[in-house]
């Protein structure tokens, strides 16, 4: 059912390639203005329905709707410039400078000069992100200075979901830590409709207003990060937190 | 995210790259058009130094008339010249009456002048009268080898089936060549070798031969002292120097052909094997020999000037480089888009990467020559640059089509889907993403391409190109190792520049990425 606190539908979504599932039917909705963590092993199908909304991939069966309108072919170039994507590994074009980055798309629009440059600079104090970093090509930067960019470039049309796959996988601890810090300021600030793909439980829990489980393509559970815990739907839930758990046990403090 | 190198290119990369060839080639286009400017008489030769001779007279009888002249020397074969006289690329050559009679009008029996003359009017060619020596074919052996087995008649070889020949290719060939001598004389031999006739003088020297074709003429006969066999069943046809001139030059410089018509029976058979060993044996220019003849024979004033070496490199140069960096700048032009197809089109591009790789395969002297009759059909010029330059376009495209469309596959599926994921037009994407990307992959291709044609234009003198082949083919026949190397050193430099220039080119279009 399509109603204003849901900005992405999915209704009966599978895809496979070949005789390869790599999502079974799947309905979800994506509710306006929270922040949605798909989780789960590899190959669950976490980061192919993320690319099934911004249909890099399209469904082999079934439909995903935005803000109500089916996705299609002719619609897809409208609805992704009101999409922001962020990959792993930033997915910066190594041959552009940060700022060129960040608005290339701006400038493919015609955007002017000044309107670019005034986004330019709310978005640098937003991230944040030294100014000096924005002359440099993506290899000058630190792999944190990246996800910055990359985030700076998936938020400069102002769009009105962002689409995450796991954006902070790449990078050492202490860098990750701090940029789950100001992630997470951001989606407050902005409240912004994110959905955001992680293997890792206690980064879902951080961020996640909604916690969708999957496992070999398919939903397992979906609620908050406490249902998962106290209401297990399946024993694969139990042993997934537990083993996430068990990984960080010595502190425990996340959980 | 890792970063290879490789990928750090600058978006201008492709408009640099195109815009440098763009001004090498206007470049080249200028130096070569400066070449042509007023309505001379143009002149061709064959690539032997006898007709390189008559070519020299020919200029420096029309020259004295006041009219310029431009000889085209060594132009090529009988073939390429009377196709280049039909199409108006030159106005005139020496010929021999044999040549019209059993190669130009081979299978239809002309006997006399008047008959050639009515076979050529049908064609709009002229020819004026015999210039005086017959330079007909004879088989020669050493005068020590002829002697020592009795030898002085063609007749004579039937009793010895073991002798080595060694035949010019064109002898090998012609109707009235080895085939119908061995037939007329009944001749038993088997061994019988094709190679250069230049050579085959060295190879008769050394008795790795025994006997080989000879033009009554050559200068060599006396020079090493050879015995030309007595054509006792007078098989050889008579070759007659004539000169054959387009009608149209009548009305359009009479005086050049009343200056040419003077030339007839002015020239006996000794007079001609004096002028060739003065070319060949004592390395006197040929127009040199031509002014000199001129002066004293006919009491004109000649002044046929001899090309400066300096010059000579240079207008080879100007020639080389027209080829090279036409042929390639339109292979850039054509080789790109194809590429790109090739990239999003799975299956056609396969079918245009096999087409383009086919291409690349036929053998250069073969595309050269299958091109002339296509090129001729469509009116084209059939000899001389277009063609050349048409090969080497064809030989061109596959490096740039191959390494366009693995430079655009081989940018990574995230880059790709993240410049999808911005909705960015295929068209943005294509030039402000791929491409770039692409553009160190596409720029080696590019310098494949460029430096193989600047060794393959070397061929385009055998179909009167020009280019550093001229005095590599010049120097063959005149066994002159300096004019070879006139050629081949240019050559090897100009290839190692256009390599180094890509590689500066390369530095500029993909930036290394200044340290932190």
């Amino acid at each position: 059912m399509t109603n204003r606190n849901t900005l992405i539908q999915l209704k009966a979504v599978s895809k496979t390639y070949g005789n390869l599932c790599a999502l079974k039917s799947t309905t979800l909705d994506i509710p306006t203005g929270k922040t949605t963590v798909l989780i789960g092993q590899s190959g669950c199908g976490k980061s192919t329905l993320l690319r099934l909304i911004i249909r890099l991939i399209t469904p082999t069966t079934g439909s995903i709707t935005f803000e109500g309108n089916p996705l299609t072919e002719q619609n897809i170039t409208t609805i992704r410039h009101r999409i922001g994507y962020v990959i792993q590994d930033g997915g910066l074009f190594p041959h552009l400078t940060a700022r060129d980055n960040v608005t290339i798309l701006a400038r493919h629009l015609k955007h002017t000069k000044s309107d670019i440059n005034r986004r330019l600079d709310e978005l640098r104090e937003l991230t944040p992100l030294p100014a000096h970093c924005l002359d440099r090509h993506p290899t000058q930067l630190s792999g944190g200075q990246r996800q910055r960019v990359a985030l700076m470039r998936a938020l400069f049309l102002d769009p009105d979901l962002l689409l995450l796959d796991e954006p902070l996988g790449a990078l050492d601890p202490i860098i990750r830590s701090e940029l789950q810090t100001d992630l997470r300021d951001i989606f407050l600030r902005l409240s912004k409709t994110v959905c955001m793909v992680t293997h890792d439980l206690s980064e879902a829990a951080y961020f996640a207003d909604k916690i969708v489980l999957l496992q070999d393509g398919k939903i397992v559970q979906q609620g908050i990060f406490n249902d998962l815990l106290d209401r297990p739907a399946d024993p694969f839930v139990t042993r997934f937190v537990n083993a996430q758990r068990g990984a960080i046990s010595p502190s425990g403090a996340t959980l | 995210m890792r970063t290879t190198h490789h990928q750090k290119v600058s978006r201008h990369g492709i408009t640099n790259a195109a815009i440098t060839t763009l001004a090498i080639a206007t470049l080249a286009i200028q130096c070569h058009a400066a070449d042509v400017s007023s309505e001379p008489v143009k002149i061709g030769s064959k690539t032997f130094t006898e007709s390189v001779i008559l070519g020299e007279i020919a200029a420096a009888m029309i020259e004295s008339t006041g009219t310029r002249a431009i000889h085209r020397a060594e132009f090529g074969g009988t073939q390429i010249l009377f196709q280049a006289l039909k199409t108006d690329e030159i106005d005139l050559y020496p010929e021999y009456t044999g040549t019209i009679t059993h190669e130009i009008f081979a299978g239809q029996n002309l006997k006399s002048l008047d008959d050639i003359d009515a076979a050529l009017a049908k064609q709009n060619i002229k020819m004026t009268r015999p210039l005086g020596f017959n330079n007909t074919y004879a088989l020669g052996m050493t005068r020590q080898r002829s002697s020592e087995l009795g030898i002085n008649t063609i007749s004579d070889l039937k009793n010895h089936p073991d002798l080595r020949f060694g035949f010019s290719n064109e002898f090998l060939d012609r109707d009235d060549g080895w085939p119908a001598l061995k037939k007329s004389y009944n001749l038993p031999q088997l061994n019988v070798a094709g190679l250069e006739h230049a050579l085959a003088y060295r190879a008769l020297q050394s008795g790795a031969l025994d006997v080989m074709d000879l033009y009554t003429t050559d200068a060599e006969i006396a020079y090493y002292d050879l015995h030309a066999l007595t054509d006792d069943r007078d098989h050889f046809p008579e070759y007659y120097a004539v000169y054959l001139y387009r009608t149209d030059l009548e009305t359009r410089d009479s005086q050049a052909v009343t200056a040419i018509s003077r030339l007839a029976t002015t020239i006996d058979n000794p007079t001609m094997t004096a002028l060739n060993a003065r070319a060949k044996l004592d390395r006197v220019p040929e127009a040199i020999v031509a002014n000199d003849f001129l002066n004293q024979t006919l009491d004109i004033e000649a002044n046929r000037a001899v090309e400066s070496r300096t010059a000579q490199i240079w207008r080879n140069t100007k020639e080389h480089l027209f080829l090279v960096s036409t042929s390639t700048f339109a292979a850039i032009l054509v080789a790109i888009p194809i590429g790109v197809i090739a990239s999003k089109r799975r299956k056609l591009g396969q079918a245009l990467l096999a087409i383009v790789g086919i291409l690349q395969t036929i053998p250069s002297l073969a595309l050269l020559v299958l091109l002339m009759p296509i090129l001729a059909a469509i009116g084209l010029r059939s000899v001389g640059d277009t063609p050349a330059i048409i090969a080497l376009f064809v030989y061109s495209l596959l490096p740039i089509v191959r390494n366009t469309h693995a430079g655009l596959v081989g940018i990574p599926a995230p880059l790709r889907e993240s410049a999808d994921a911005l909705g960015l037009s295929p068209m943005a994407t294509l030039f402000q993403i791929e491409l770039p990307l692409a553009a160190r992959s596409i720029l080696a291709g590019v310098k494949i391409a460029a430096v193989v044609n600047v060794g393959f234009a070397t061929l385009g003198a055998l179909i009167a190109a020009g280019g550093y082949g001229q005095p590599i083919l010049t120097g063959i026949r005149l066994n002159d190792h300096t004019l070879i190397l006139q050629g081949a050193i240019p050559a090897a430099m100009l290839a190692i520049l256009t390599q180094t220039t890509f590689d500066i080119l390369e530095r500029f279009i993909v930036p290394a990425a200044p340290h932190k």
